[in-house]
């Protein structure tokens, strides 16, 4: 059995608790519009030809997007990093992409890192089956659940499906007694508005357990990869939210008594 | 830090370098005397010391709270000219080089030319020193295979122990008299040269009180004339410190620092020893005058910072006597190496952080000097908390503090033979250096450039740069047919060059011991007055020589390439591969990509490029570690450059890695700047596996980008990532948190960046003050476009 993974950063310090290892699986469900991994949608390894500045000069290399690993190949990986999930209460963060796209993998990893008692993590679109989820829920610690609007037009039109079965997996999880940390990128004319907060504090009012919300305010970083991979890019018009705006963004949070922060 | 500190400051920052001849014509002035003549050799250089304090001009600064100068004004450097003669021609360059210079007026080049020049040429300790080193030593030392520390500053590289917070200098001159009237005359061959020994310490102890006094006569008078009520009762009250310390044991915070700061100007005014001189456990030396004195009602933080803060100051206003030659590029800076240790475990072994050790460190940030250095010793019984201080310190981007392992430290001395007790009140100095504070000398004798002793190697015992044989002939390069007889080859030529540089050590440690002992510092220094022995010849209770390996990244990415390229993969002929390196790349393009791009490297946790980290390391410490030296202790190794990394890549031809010829080498046990791609931790997890406990110290630099430290999360993880490194033995890791944006910013418009500070190796210095190619070195560091 293979997984097909386009990252392994190391030292990763947003993607839960502590210093993480985080995994990026290839394959995405979802196509956001801001989305900052687009090399991650397509589920296929592919070559681009790209140049390599070496001293004064340059050469042609290529460059592989996304490589093949075996659970055991990805467990090597994950035990270089042991000392510092350790010393930090870290571990790994599975993410992508969409983890559960490769789901028999993942489970097997997860499985795996819960012998070896690693703490895990995944960062899930949550557009999975709900079975599958329920079954890799059970060798994982956190969740990092990311809701991109609750209003399922919007989530149609900015993610390209809807999000009915991403909310009920999250009750799922919730009737579950899980760990969540709810990601909710802010993205300045697209979801950024009040009512839509609002609703989304109504959604996550109506769950049994409270959860940490994130702030993934939306940033440009990612907009030159899209012209790398030859991808249309939506977003170039739009701007990166003022501070001023996501500050009262986060009062309207905790004036509802939600613990809410800026990142991950 | 309040306004009087600041004004100290600023007028200390803006203090032009320059030479003073004043202590070359006092010490000109007493060899040329009758008594001199009739002294043994230790009473004439106490005399000396003693006749240079007795004469040298007394200089107390406005506003400040500790006072003594090496030199007639802030920064005026003394020269030492029975050690290191400047030639007219060397002043003229102190005087004009770009960087690191020194302002020489026409008086002082008229005293060189009329006065000491005549006097000492033909008669300096440099030249013993080269004209007793056989041809070998001096033809590597040419092609850049080693440095020499001693060649024109003398061994130094120690730190007080805690026994001088508790004593005075008559408190020694009674050890004195007790360690005289036991000699044995009778049966102990040496005890006529332990008697004159002892005489030299005892006139040297005069020589210090005798200086505090002239300061404290000079501060009454200037009380007298002092119309600000203030100043004039603290002018008083410092008279009175000064006739108090150094005779006596000092008893209040403001006495302990004014005592340590005359010990401090009398050691770098005795001789100019590397690593000028240094406190060692401040805030534990410290604390029991704090402790007392808050109780009493006598201190307050805020007055404890104000005197911290003037005593920084009185660091800052001595920059390093002016370096020449292949000293000034192997430690090109204005930077002396005095390294403020704080933390640590107490000689029982438990946690020795307190609160003064907090105080302290809100001065290192507030200070924000190149001089004094700082750094933090942590323990595994430390608390966080303290070493998340000192990340928010590092945070603000000036290279300071470094973090040091004390579990490692107290291992690495106890397996070379000190006691627990002498282990654990010891620590780092210099730059990363390891030594039982107070009881040892760690003479640093030189860098040693793997790199180069490779492409010798390559070379079969030729120096391509030259085409002179320096090295043995271990085989022509198409003969190898193994990886493993490459290793094997070089092996040979690193215990050749080893054995020359231990002979060469040896003879000059004995040119020291018999021409410049130093009685002063002997006084200061376990077990020197008991045993009646100087410093300078084994009178310390622990003697250490240290030999300095640079190179071990670059030299494993060479390693590893030709394992990779060579022998395991056949991508290239080592004859094809060596014919590229002769040609330095030219029209190699795509084989010098494939050697940066696609070959493993050092400091990505990657297994086979590491194991090469490992052998190198194994077969240096196999050459140099356990061998005695003259002083009844050892050789050992350690791993950090200063500077050296940049002289020895100018000697060094292009190299299998992808570097360049005549580009600077790795730094420290850091990876080659660039070759690290997977971040931090995996650096730390390269560096640390190599064996550290049998070292006298590694120096790890890490790039962090700002952005990783942006809130209290990024600095928990570095707490994290110090204590993961700390647990797998790591000796010591500093931060340069700057961007290679920012430097580059730096480097169009420097006047803009005056401030700018960034760790070098071991230590930081003005981003400004460093040579271009410095500032491109660590630019490259900083970003992963490199070579």
């Amino acid at each position: 059995m293979q997984g097909t993974i386009f990252d392994i950063k190391h030292y990763a310090i947003h993607d839960g608790p502590g210093i993480r290892q985080t995994i990026f699986f290839k394959g995405c469900p979802l196509s956001c519009w801001w989305c900052h991994n687009p090399e991650s949608r397509s589920s296929e390894i592919i070559d681009l030809i790209k140049e390599e500045v070496v001293g004064e000069q340059k050469v042609c290399v290529t460059e592989t997007i996304g490589k093949k690993y075996s659970v055991i190949d990805v467990l090597k990986e994950i035990e270089k990093d042991i000392v510092f999930f350790e010393e930090s209460g870290g571990g790994i963060t599975l993410s992508g992409g969409e983890p559960l796209l490769q789901y028999e993998f993942v489970l097997e990893l997860l499985k795996q890192c819960r012998k070896r008692e690693i703490h895990t993590c995944v960062d899930t679109t949550g557009n999975v089956s709900g079975e599958k989820l329920r079954n890799i829920a059970e060798f994982t610690n956190l969740f990092l659940y990311d809701i991109k609007h609750v209003d399922d037009k919007q989530h149609i039109k900015y993610a390209g499906v809807s999000n009915k079965q991403i909310i009920n997996n999250l009750i799922m999880l919730d009737e579950m007694g899980k760990d969540i940390w709810i990601r909710f990128p802010l993205i300045p004319g697209i979801n950024d508005d009040e009512s839509e907060i609002l609703r989304l504090m109504e959604l996550l009012s109506g769950l049994k357990n409270k959860y940490p919300i994130q702030l993934l305010p939306y940033h440009k970083i990612g907009s030159q990869k899209y012209e790398k991979f030859g991808i249309d890019y939506n977003m170039s018009d739009y701007k990166e939210p003022e501070q001023e705006h996501i500050e009262s963004i986060l009062k309207m949070f905790s004036d509802a008594r939600f613990a809410a922060s800026i990142g991950g | 830090m309040n306004d009087r500190i600041k004004r100290l400051r600023e007028k200390s920052q803006n203090a032009e370098p320059r030479i003073s001849a004043e202590r070359a014509l006092l010490v000109t002035e007493f060899y040329k005397s009758d008594q001199c003549e009739m002294v043994s050799v230790p009473v004439r250089r106490a005399m000396a010391f003693q006749h240079i304090l007795n004469n040298k001009i007394i200089c107390i600064n406005d506003e400040e709270l500790i006072v003594g100068e090496r030199g007639p004004a802030p920064k005026a450097v003394p020269t030492y000219p029975e050690i290191n003669l400047h030639s007219l021609e060397d002043l003229d360059i102190l005087d004009s080089r770009a960087k690191v210079w020194f302002k020489v007026d026409e008086k002082t080049k008229e005293i060189y030319r009329n006065t000491i020049i005549p006097y000492w040429t033909g008669k300096t300790n440099r030249e013993k020193v080269f004209a007793n080193l056989d041809k070998e030593w001096i033809n590597a030392y040419e092609a850049g295979v080693f440095t020499e520390f001693q060649e024109q500053r003398a061994p130094g590289h120690t730190v007080l122990g805690k026994k001088m917070f508790k004593f005075g200098m008559l408190d020694l001159k009674k050890e004195i008299q007790e360690s005289i009237h036991k000699l044995d005359f009778f049966n102990d061959t040496v005890a006529y040269e332990k008697r004159e020994e002892l005489k030299a310490m005892d006139i040297s102890a005069d020589a210090i009180i005798n200086f505090a006094a002239r300061h404290a006569n000079e501060l009454e008078n200037l009380a007298g004339a002092e119309e600000d009520e203030n100043r004039k009762i603290e002018l008083m009250e410092m008279a009175a410190i000064c006739r108090k310390v150094p005779a006596r044991a000092p008893q209040t915070f403001h006495e302990a620092l004014q005592h340590y700061w005359f010990i401090h100007i009398g050691v770098i005014t005795e001789v100019n020893p590397w690593d000028s001189f240094n406190p060692g456990r401040l805030d534990q030396h410290l604390y029991p005058f704090y402790k007392k004195e808050l109780e009493d009602g006598t201190l307050t933080d805020d007055k404890a910072k104000e005197l911290l803060g003037s005593f920084w100051v009185k660091f800052n206003n001595h920059p390093a006597p002016p370096k020449i030659g292949v000293t000034a590029k192997e430690s090109s800076t204005y930077t002396d190496f005095a390294l403020i240790n704080l933390g640590g475990v107490k000689e029982d072994g438990s946690d020795a952080v307190n609160e003064l050790t907090y105080v302290i460190l809100d001065v290192i940030e507030d200070m924000r000097l190149l001089q004094p250095s700082s750094m933090v010793q942590v323990s595994k019984k430390n608390p966080d908390r303290f070493v998340k201080r000192t990340a928010r310190i590092v945070k603000t981007g000036f290279g300071q503090p470094s973090i040091f392992n004390t579990d490692t430290i107290i291992q690495q001395l106890v397996r070379q033979g000190k006691s627990i007790e002498d282990a654990r009140n010891g620590g780092a100095s210099g730059c990363v250096e390891t030594g039982a504070f107070g009881a040892e000398s760690y003479i640093l004798t030189g860098y040693f450039n793997l790199v180069k002793i490779f492409e010798i190697t390559m070379h079969n015992g030729i120096n391509p740069v030259t085409g002179k044989k320096v090295g043995l002939e271990t085989g022509v390069l198409n003969t190898f047919s193994t990886f493993e007889e490459v290793i094997s080859a070089f092996q040979k030529q690193v215990k050749y060059f080893v054995d020359l540089k231990v002979v060469g050590t040896n003879i000059i440690d004995r040119i020291f011991a018999d021409n410049l002992p130093v009685p002063f510092l002997s006084l200061i220094i376990d077990d020197c007055i008991s045993d009646g022995v100087d410093y300078n010849n084994g009178g310390a209770r622990y003697n250490t020589s240290y030999i300095q390996g640079v190179g071990l990244g670059s030299l494993t990415d060479i390693l590893t390439s030709i394992k990779y390229n060579v022998f395991d993969n056949r991508k290239v002929s080592i004859d094809d591969l060596q014919l590229a390196l002769d040609q330095n790349f030219e029209n190699q393009l795509e084989l010098r990509n494939d050697l940066i791009n696609s070959t493993p490297k050092y400091g990505n946790d990657d297994d086979y490029a590491d194991e090469q980290a490992i052998i190198i390391f194994n077969l240096f410490l196999d050459a140099v570690d356990g061998r005695p030296n003259t002083k009844g202790g050892h050789f050992r190794i350690n791993m950090l450059p200063t500077t050296s990394h940049v002289y020895f890549g100018s000697v060094t031809g292009a190299t299998a890695d992808g570097r360049l010829a005549k580009k600077p080498l790795s730094e420290g046990i850091s990876p080659f700047q660039g070759a690290d791609r997977k971040g931090p931790s995996a650096v730390i997890k390269s560096a640390a596996k190599i064996d550290h406990i049998k070292t006298g110290g590694t120096l790890l630099n890490q790039k962090f980008t700002p952005s990783l430290l942006e809130d209290e999360k990024g600095l928990d993880s570095m707490v994290s990532l110090i204590r993961s490194y700390f647990r797998m033995d790591g000796h010591h890791i500093q931060f340069n948190v700057v961007t290679a944006d920012q430097l580059r910013e730096a480097q169009k418009h420097p006047e803009e960046h005056k401030d700018l500070i960034v760790r070098v190796a071991g230590y930081s210095d003005y981003f400004n003050d460093l040579g271009e190619e410095l500032q491109e070195e660590i630019i490259r560091r900083s970003e992963h476009v490199a070579y």
